[in-house]
Parts: C-alpha cells; sequence; structure tokens
C-alpha cells in the first residue's frame, strides 16, 4: 500500500507538470482573446527554441549563440512562401521597391507549402550541420564556439539586411495575408495555428526526452563532463556534436516557420545579439538540461517582458534585468531547481511519515 | 612487417617538445596475452608512450603496428579505440554527472553508428553491464553519481569502462596511485584477471606494487629503452640503479630504487 502510494507520488512528480502544462496550452483558445493567444503563440515557438538549446547546452554543453540565425532561416523559409500567397501573381512589393522584374529563380520553388515547409527545417538544420563539423572538426570549444556562433549569426544577419531585393532588406518580409487560402486575421485560422504549435512543441519536447533516455543522450552529457574522454572511448566527438548542433537548428528552424505564421513579420533583427542571448536567458531561467524548464523560462521570461512594458514603459528593463540577475545568483538551476527541491523536501517529510507507519509491512 | 606473436610494436617512435625529446627512437615490443609493466624515473616518456600509442600525441618520426596492422601512428584516436586499443588515464576521466551504470552505458556502444545510438540499451547490453559491474566490485553502487564515488572506485569504474569494451590491449596509467593497501591488492588481483584475456601495459610507480605482480618490466629512461626482463633482473640492473639514485652509487643500496621510485 505504502509502495503504491509513494510510486503515484513519484508519478505525479514526474509528469504532473507536463500534464498541467499541456492542459493549461489546450485550454487557453477557449481563455484567452485573440491578441493574447497569438502573443502566446509567439511564446510557444520561441519555447520550442529553447527544448533545441537546453539539448544543445543544457545537455551537451555547447553554448551556441547562434540559435536566432537558425530561427530566422525558417521564418524566412516560410515567409517567402506567405509572401507570394499574398502577392499573388504580382512580384512581391519589396522586389518592386528594388527595381527587380522577374521574380529571382531561387524564389520559385517556395510557391508551393510543402517546400517552404520543409525548407524551414532542413535549411537550418543543414546550416548548422555545416557550420557544426567544420567547427568541431577544428575542436574548437567553449567560448570560442560561441563567438563563432554569434559572429556567424551577425554576418548572415548584415547579408540579409544587404540584399535587399531579395530579402526585403532591413523591413525584412511583412504584409503577409494567407495563409493556405486562410486568412491570417481570421479567429479560427488563428486557433487553429496555436494548436499546431501547442502540437510540434509537444512533439519537440518527446523527441527531446527521447534521446535524453538513449545512449546518445548518455554520450552528450558525457562530453559536457568531458570531451576527450568520449573520444578515448572510441566515439567520434564531431559526429555526435554535429548531429546535435544539427537538430536544435531545425528545431529553431520549425520555430521559425510557426512564428512568422502567427507574428506576420521576420526582419533580420532576428539574427541580432540581443534575441540569440535572449533565448540563452531563456534556458537557464528555466533551468538547464531539464526540457521542460526552458519551455516554462521562454514563456514566462516573456509573458513578463510584455507585461511589465505594458506596465512600466519605460522603466520595465530593469526589472527585467533584476529578475535574470536574482535568479541566476539565488537559483543557479532554474525555476526547475526549485521545483526539485520543493518537491524532494516534500518526498522526504512524506518518506519520513510512512516509515513511520512501517511496523506492519505484512497485512494479513 | 608486423613481427609474429606481437600485438603492439613501436619502432624508432620519436617525439620532442620544444627540442626537449620525451621519445627518442625508441622501439618497443609487446606481446599478446602479456602482462607489461612500464617504469622510469620521471620524464622517462612512460606517459608519452601511452600517449602516441593511443593517439593523444602524434610522433614525430617512427611507425605502429598494432595487431599486424601497419601505420597506426595516423589512425584517429577514436579508429584506434575502436580497433581494440583502450586506455584508462592517469586521474580517473570517468563522467560525473553520470550514475556508475550510465557511464557503463556510455562506454558501450563505441562501435554503434550514431543513429543506433539512439536506442536505449538492449538486454544484452543490461547483461554486459551487470557482469561488468560485479566484476569491478561496483554492483552495490549502480546508481550512484560517479562523481561521488571514492577514488578507488573511480579508477575501478574506468577500468571498468574499458573492460566493457573488450579491448585486445589496455593501457593503464597509474592505476593504483593514491589507493589504500586494500584498494591495491584488489586492483592487482583485478589486472591479472583482466590480462588472461588480453595484453595490458601498466605504468605504475609503485615498486611494491610491480613486484607483487609484475612478471616483465619495461624500464624508459630519458626516451629510451633502458633495460628489459623479469623484475628482480630489472631491480639489480646497475644501470636502472643508477638513473633511479645518480651516478656513483654502488650496488648495495639497490633497495633503494623502491624508495626512490614511489
Amino acid at each position: 500500500m505504502a509502495t503504491q502510494r509513494i510510486n503515484i507520488r513519484t508519478a505525479i512528480l514526474t509528469w504532473g507538470p507536463l500534464l498541467l502544462l499541456s492542459l493549461l496550452l489546450l485550454l487557453a483558445p477557449l481563455l484567452l482573446s485573440d491578441f493574447r493567444l497569438s502573443m502566446l503563440a509567439k511564446f510557444l515557438t520561441y519555447a520550442i527554441v529553447a527544448v533545441g538549446l537546453d539539448l544543445l547546452w543544457g545537455y551537451s554543453g555547447m553554448l551556441s549563440l547562434g540559435q536566432g540565425l537558425f530561427f530566422a532561416l525558417g521564418a524566412y523559409a516560410m515567409g517567402m512562401y506567405l509572401k507570394l500567397e499574398a502577392s499573388g501573381s504580382k512580384l512581391p512589393d519589396f522586389m518592386v521597391w528594388s527595381g527587380l522584374d522577374t521574380l529571382p529563380l531561387f524564389w520559385e520553388p517556395f510557391r508551393s507549402p510543402v517546400v517552404a515547409i520543409l525548407a524551414a527545417v532542413i535549411i537550418p538544420a543543414v546550416m548548422a550541420g555545416m557550420i557544426g563539423f567544420l567547427v568541431f572538426r577544428s575542436r574548437i570549444q567553449g567560448v570560442y564556439f560561441s563567438i563563432i556562433t554569434q559572429a556567424l549569426t551577425m554576418i548572415v544577419g548584415l547579408l540579409f539586411v544587404g540584399q535587399q531585393p531579395y530579402t526585403g532588406g532591413t523591413n525584412g518580409i511583412t504584409n503577409l495575408s494567407t495563409i493556405f487560402g486562410f486568412a491570417l486575421a481570421d479567429h479560427h485560422t488563428k486557433v487553429g495555428l496555436y494548436l499546431i504549435t501547442v502540437v510540434v512543441l509537444a512533439l519537440v519536447y518527446l523527441t527531446g526526452r527521447w534521446i535524453i533516455g538513449s545512449r546518445l543522450g548518455r554520450l552528450l552529457v558525457a562530453m559536457r563532463d568531458d570531451e576527450n574522454r568520449v573520444r578515448f572511448l572510441g566515439y567520434n566527438p564531431v559526429l555526435l556534436k554535429t548531429l546535435v548542433f544539427a537538430l536544435a537548428g531545425g528545431m529553431a528552424g520549425i520555430a521559425g516557420a510557426l512564428f512568422i505564421a502567427q507574428v506576420g513579420i521576420i526582419s533580420p533583427s532576428a539574427m541580432g545579439v540581443v534575441l540569440s542571448i535572449e533565448m540563452v536567458v531563456w534556458v537557464a531561467l528555466g533551468g538547464r538540461a531539464t526540457l521542460i524548464g526552458p519551455i516554462v523560462g521562454a514563456i514566462l521570461v516573456n509573458w513578463a517582458k510584455s507585461s511589465l512594458s505594458e506596465g512600466f514603459p519605460n522603466i520595465w528593463q530593469y526589472f527585467l534585468g533584476a529578475l535574470f540577475v536574482g535568479v541566476v545568483l539565488l537559483f543557479p538551476d532554474g525555476l526547475a531547481g526549485i521545483v526539485r527541491q520543493v518537491g524532494q523536501s516534500w518526498r522526504a517529510r512524506s518518506g519520513a511519515r510512512e516509515s513511520v507507519a512501517l511496523p506492519e509491512p505484512h497485512p494479513s | 612487417m608486423a613481427q609474429a606473436g606481437s600485438i603492439l610494436s613501436v619502432h624508432g617512435a620519436t617525439v620532442s617538445f620544444d627540442g626537449f625529446k620525451a621519445l627518442d627512437g625508441l622501439d618497443f615490443t609487446i606481446a599478446y596475452g602479456e602482462l607489461r609493466f612500464l617504469i622510469g624515473p620521471n620524464g622517462a616518456g612512460k606517459t608519452t608512450l601511452l600517449d602516441i600509442i593511443t593517439g593523444k600525441t602524434r610522433p614525430d618520426h617512427g611507425e605502429i603496428v598494432f595487431d599486424g596492422r601497419p601505420g597506426a601512428q595516423r589512425w584517429t584516436e577514436h579508429r584506434r579505440v575502436r580497433a581494440g586499443i583502450g586506455r584508462k588515464f592517469q586521474t580517473p576521466a570517468i563522467f560525473p554527472s553520470l550514475t556508475v551504470a550510465e557511464n557503463l552505458e556510455a562506454a558501450i556502444g563505441f562501435r554503434d553508428r550514431v543513429l543506433t545510438l539512439l536506442r536505449a540499451a538492449s538486454t544484452a547490453e543490461r547483461g554486459m553491464i551487470d557482469t561488468t559491474l560485479s566484476q569491478i566490485g561496483l554492483g552495490q553502487r549502480a546508481e550512484v553519481r560517479a562523481g561521488l564515488l571514492s577514488h578507488g572506485e573511480k579508477q575501478w569504474l574506468e577500468i571498468g569502462m574499458l573492460l566493457i569494451q573488450q579491448p585486445k590491449l589496455m593501457l593503464l596509467d597509474e592505476p593504483v596511485a593514491g589507493m589504500t593497501r586494500r584498494e591495491r591488492d584488489r586492483t592487482g588481483e583485478l589486472l591479472q584477471q583482466i590480462a588472461q584475456d588480453r595484453s595490458v601495459l601498466v605504468v605504475e610507480h609503485d615498486m611494491d606494487f610491480v613486484r607483487r605482480f609484475a612478471h616483465t618490466v619495461t624500464v624508459l629512461h630519458t626516451g629510451k629503452l633502458l633495460c628489459e626482463g623479469p623484475v628482480e633482473a630489472v631491480q639489480s640492473d646497475p644501470r636502472v640503479i643508477e638513473v633511479y639514485l645518480g651516478p656513483g652509487r654502488n650496488q648495495g643500496e639497490k633497495k633503494g630504487v623502491a624508495h626512490a621510485a614511489n
């Protein structure tokens, strides 16, 4: 009896937060206005990026400051399709302004939504894979890896600003109207896209759980501890790291595609320094190497950011800064660390109570 | 090229660091199924020899033939491990964030493709993990985080991580350093048991331990092979006494080798 009760309690502690979160997310369309729902959807796309970054940084110890790049690439791929759909038979407006009179050849395939969706995942994943392979093969680690990813992100951002006829320049891709023929402003489209985002987030999360539970997961943590030892155990860390980097890149890409469909704009500012660093903050605040923590972190930080900026338009950034500093100083394991501590003390207390009740272990 | 009966032969290996020759035209051979001890004063090149065998350092000159396959000095580190060379490092190199069982689990799939690693360990592999756990005496500690183990237990765990990979040649760099007397005895027994199925090369400073468990000993000095043979012969070799105690000492002080080597 007692052990059964402990099992149930462990199950509640393990799956409870997850079920609660899923339930809240699925109920949100009934409770929130369209405006708030779109906002939450945006946060959830960020949460998808955060799960990838957690695999990369939390578990494998590779702090990428370039997830904004892959996020933006995914968003641009999807944005090209949406822009073509919005422009109908005409040339997209920014191309007209920049003096183009025919559609550039590489835009053509993006008339197909299937191509666009696949490209939104594959292009960032392949690009991450190529960057990763070259960087990891040269045994570049730690802070140098972070600097390189950040520099690359900025370079591609500048490239996108400079190529206005093909990318929309500083403004990026905007003025979108429909997706697969449904009006983006319509309530039902918004709810539909929101639910798709929730499902994708769940799939990304489960993929993360699967990897962490596998032997690959052991090796990722092992590489974080001591990469050389992994090499001398007979593995090629270059391949393992490239794989995770590509996977996290692909996750950021899907997130970007969902982002532009719901927010309606992507610009090179997504490839700025700030967003990529904010992504790291979500993971750190939520709790590294927990997968669920970064999801909660991404939602909470962005929710705090928007409500603080609404309430204190002039000084909100100070609150946010104080929050980051406070959490990092006081709770280095993030929110997930706090929950775990509370859970452990709860378990310890109830465990103590049960061992008092133990004197009758053989019920007749 | 390969001499019959030798799992590993190193020919004319030279490694220099900024002009200092850590290895100087060294020739070294170890036979199939042999348990060999490697000794020598600090800077003799013992660890460097292990480094060129495992690929941590590339020799400037020289060739390595492993298991009949020449050119092994050019192989990448992980390829050498897959070919059957396992190494235990001087400081216990285990993964502190993983549990004991998970450390073994991480070691087990080293010949698998990346995507095969995505499945959980199979029943057969679970069995291997359990067998290894009891062999290294950590059966009760399977679920403990490796970072919390005692120094001796960490050393055994690392030996277990090698064992589970069933290498043909196992290199151990000071496996009993920092161990208590009882731990040393257990490690010695474990070594002899391990050496029944494979070649083992042990670098060790502890002469007491060497005397108890070694058959053949190789002495390195300034990157060259000084002498090789049974423990007793090596210990009474005047050249060995000289490099350990300095020139001008006589035979009467040969007992000092043990202390100087510690």
